[in-house]
């Protein structure tokens, strides 16, 4: 048997074409699908002659949800491994204040990656095998004034996949959320993040491929976030309110 | 932010760009008296700018291969050490390789880098198809032997002043495994040395280990190192379980800064001898694999830091191959007098030059470190002179401290270099501290 296809949405982010490379490195021909696909072309040759997999290119919009279905139907194969990398941090202090910003966070984060998932979860079930692979983040673990409409629509994403992973547990499909913490990505460009606690890209990629074949639940890209958000959830709402952080 | 090359002399406070596409770049080459920078690991400061430095890592796709013919197209940031883990499972291994595979293809290009087939396949240049430079202009030039092609053989030795190099295709050789036959001849000195390097001139792979503290009847002592590419059937059932040698070795990291007496000439004397004997007793081939082949010192990351927080000097020189025996032992003379040497001296035989500014020559070279002090930049001076007095010259990419006038006796073809440099608009735009220093 050949090594199934991987479908990476939103490939065009650093997280997205780190994932693409680590899959195609183990020898998975990979499934590229991100807005204004053709642009990704040069992204689509490295892999392939890096890893010498076979790429293709697949126009993909989250937030077209009408379109998902079509989407889903053009890809020539139906991927055995789906990971969605699609996600907008926008900027808080716009999002606060506008609410179409604040919508088109929400939407990018939940809406539209909840929604090519579940499509796919169904085909997956049907077939009975396969495994999706959602990006979350630990910001939605609580809301912070900091960035709550960014944390608010992925806990409704880390929501969503919990419950993905339990109905479909014993249908032969498997659902990972992944809490990366800080990464080095051209999302979160020149902020100042503390280095310990701040991935590379390909560390999140090794490390979902790693618990795709584990077939692990929730994985923290630095084991120390964990740690970070069991405190941060402790801290009792009254002290929180008035805390800054 | 602080920059140094490998070495970690001299440190100097650089503002650093990291572009990732080419609008950007040559926006960043319009500010002028900027330099490409890859993996930092020039030993000195050939690829740090006061004015500019362009980390160019982020332009580090692949962008084609071709496995009939083994020729690579990729972005100037991709490493060789990707290249290898590439292409070394298709049969595929790079035509020309320094002793690190942490290495741009784009610095190695800049470098005009050897390996130790130098002798046999040249330098770089004999690699490299064609490459896209990018100019004074923001505009990219396709160069190669039919097309810009004087533009073309600047681009080689010159580290990255000729403009910035954004992609190439490079020629890989082809091999039945990863894995090397290495036969170790001890040589008792230095003509003996010498005798091996000619009488093996048909080797693929060359290269000596040589004691520079050694004197007298013993004066240039070396391990002569052969190599070629082993076949399948060269393969025992051990190897034959990993054909491209691909498993990967745990790295070792040097956990602290040396102190400054781990290199002290008592001890570094003692290493040479238990060296020497020890490679003595292992003559003879053996099969090794091609990471322990080509690239010992990466087994240990950050092995730069053995030489303490000061840092260290490389002295690379090339001579040409009729004063090469003269000049060899008038310069192992000084180094062991001075009682300054180092563990990782390195001899070769080169052939013949490349390309127009290529720093190997038809002759030999020898490599050696020192740690960064007052006394070794004196000694450094007075192999300086020794070279040039026989008709020698010195490679840039290990240079950190060289004199302009230094390099203008040496080199002769550095007037015609900085002619190309103004004729090119290349000498306002494109600027390093080491090219500040050497006046080009």
């Amino acid at each position: 048997m050949s090594t199934p296809p991987v479908l990476i949405l939103g490939a065009r982010s650093d997280i997205g074409l780190a994932v693409a490379h680590a899959f195609a490195q183990q020898g998975h021909p990979v499934q590229l699908a991100a807005r204004d696909a053709a642009s990704l072309a040069p992204d689509q040759a490295d892999i392939a002659t890096r890893h010498d997999v076979e790429v293709t290119l697949h126009e993909f919009d989250a937030l077209d949800i009408e379109g998902h279905d079509a989407f889903v139907e053009s890809l020539a194969d139906l991927p055995e491994i789906a990971v969605c990398a699609v996600g907008l941090m926008g900027d808080q202090e716009e999002n606060t204040q506008d609410i179409l910003a604040a919508a088109r966070v929400m939407r990018s984060n939940f809406e539209g990656p909840a929604g090519i998932l579940a499509m796919l979860a169904n085909r997956f079930e049907t077939r009975g095998t396969g495994t999706l692979v959602g990006i979350s983040s630990v910001a939605g673990e609580r809301g912070r004034a900091t960035n709550y409409i960014y944390g608010s629509a992925k806990s409704g994403f880390t929501a969503f996949l919990s419950g993905l992973r339990n109905r479909l547990a014993k249908k032969g499909v498997h659902v990972v959320t992944v809490l990366p913490g800080f990464v080095n990505t051209q999302m979160t460009a020149g902020m100042d993040l503390p280095a310990p606690l701040t991935a590379e890209p390909k560390e999140v990629a090794e490390k979902i491929v790693k618990a795709v074949s584990s077939g692990r639940n929730i994985v923290y890209v630095r084991p120390v976030w964990r740690l970070i958000m069991a405190i941060i959830k402790a801290i009792p709402e009254g002290i929180f309110k008035g805390m800054k952080i | 932010m602080m920059l140094s090359g490998w070495g970690r002399f001299p440190t100097i406070y650089a503002p650093v760009e990291a572009p990732r596409d080419e609008a950007t770049l040559a926006a960043a080459i319009a500010k002028g008296g900027v330099i490409a920078r890859g993996n930092g690991r020039a030993y000195g400061d050939s690829a740090i700018s006061r004015r500019g430095t362009i980390d160019m890592r982020r332009f580090n796709r692949m962008i084609s291969f071709d496995q009939e013919a083994g020729i690579l197209i990729a972005e100037a940031g991709v490493l060789l050490a990707d290249v290898i883990s590439s292409f070394l499972p298709r049969g595929w291994f790079p035509l020309v390789s320094p002793g690190t595979k942490f290495v741009t293809l784009g610095g190695m290009i800049a470098a005009d880098v050897h390996g130790k087939n130098h002798h046999a396949h040249g330098s770089m240049r004999a690699a490299v198809l064609w490459l896209d430079l990018m100019g004074p202009d923001g505009q990219i030039r396709r160069c190669s032997a039919q097309e810009n092609a004087d533009l073309f053989e600047w681009s080689f030795g010159t580290m990255g002043l000729t403009g910035i190099i954004l992609r190439a295709a490079i020629r890989l050789t082809p091999v039945e495994t990863g894995w090397i036959t290495q036969t170790m001849h001890p040589a008792e000195n230095l003509d003996q040395a010498m005798t091996l390097f000619e009488e093996n001139a048909d080797a693929t792979y060359s290269v000596a280990w040589i004691d520079c503290l050694s004197t007298g009847a013993a004066q240039g002592r070396s391990l002569v190192m052969l190599g070629e590419h082993a076949t399948s059937s060269d393969l025992s059932f051990r190897e034959r379980d990993d054909v491209f040698a691909s498993v990967q070795k745990k790295k070792k990291r040097l956990p602290f800064e040396a102190p400054a007496f781990a290199m002290s000439p008592p001890v570094v004397k003692a290493f040479n001898a238990a060296y020497f004997w020890n490679g003595r007793r292992k003559q003879g081939p053996s099969l090794v694999d091609w990471d322990t082949y080509f690239y010992p010192l990466d087994a240990i990351l950050d092995w730069n830091k053995a030489y303490g927080r000061k840092g260290f000097l490389q002295f690379q020189c090339a001579l040409p191959l009729e004063a090469s025996k003269a000049g060899l032992t008038e310069l192992l003379a000084a180094i062991s007098g001075a009682g300054a040497g180092s563990f990782l001296a390195v001899l070769k035989r080169l052939g013949a030059q490349s390309s127009r500014y290529s720093f190997p020559m038809l002759g030999y070279t020898l490599a050696l470190d020192f740690p960064a002090n007052a006394k070794n930049l004196n000694l450094l001076q007075r192999l300086d002179r020794i070279t040039i007095s026989h008709g020698g010259r010195f490679y840039l990419a290990k240079d950190s401290r060289m004199s302009a006038e230094t390099l203008r006796d040496s080199d002769p073809r550095t007037a015609d270099f900085l002619t190309q440099r103004h004729l090119s608009k290349a000498a306002g735009a494109f600027q390093s501290s080491q090219s500040e220093r050497l006046d080009l």
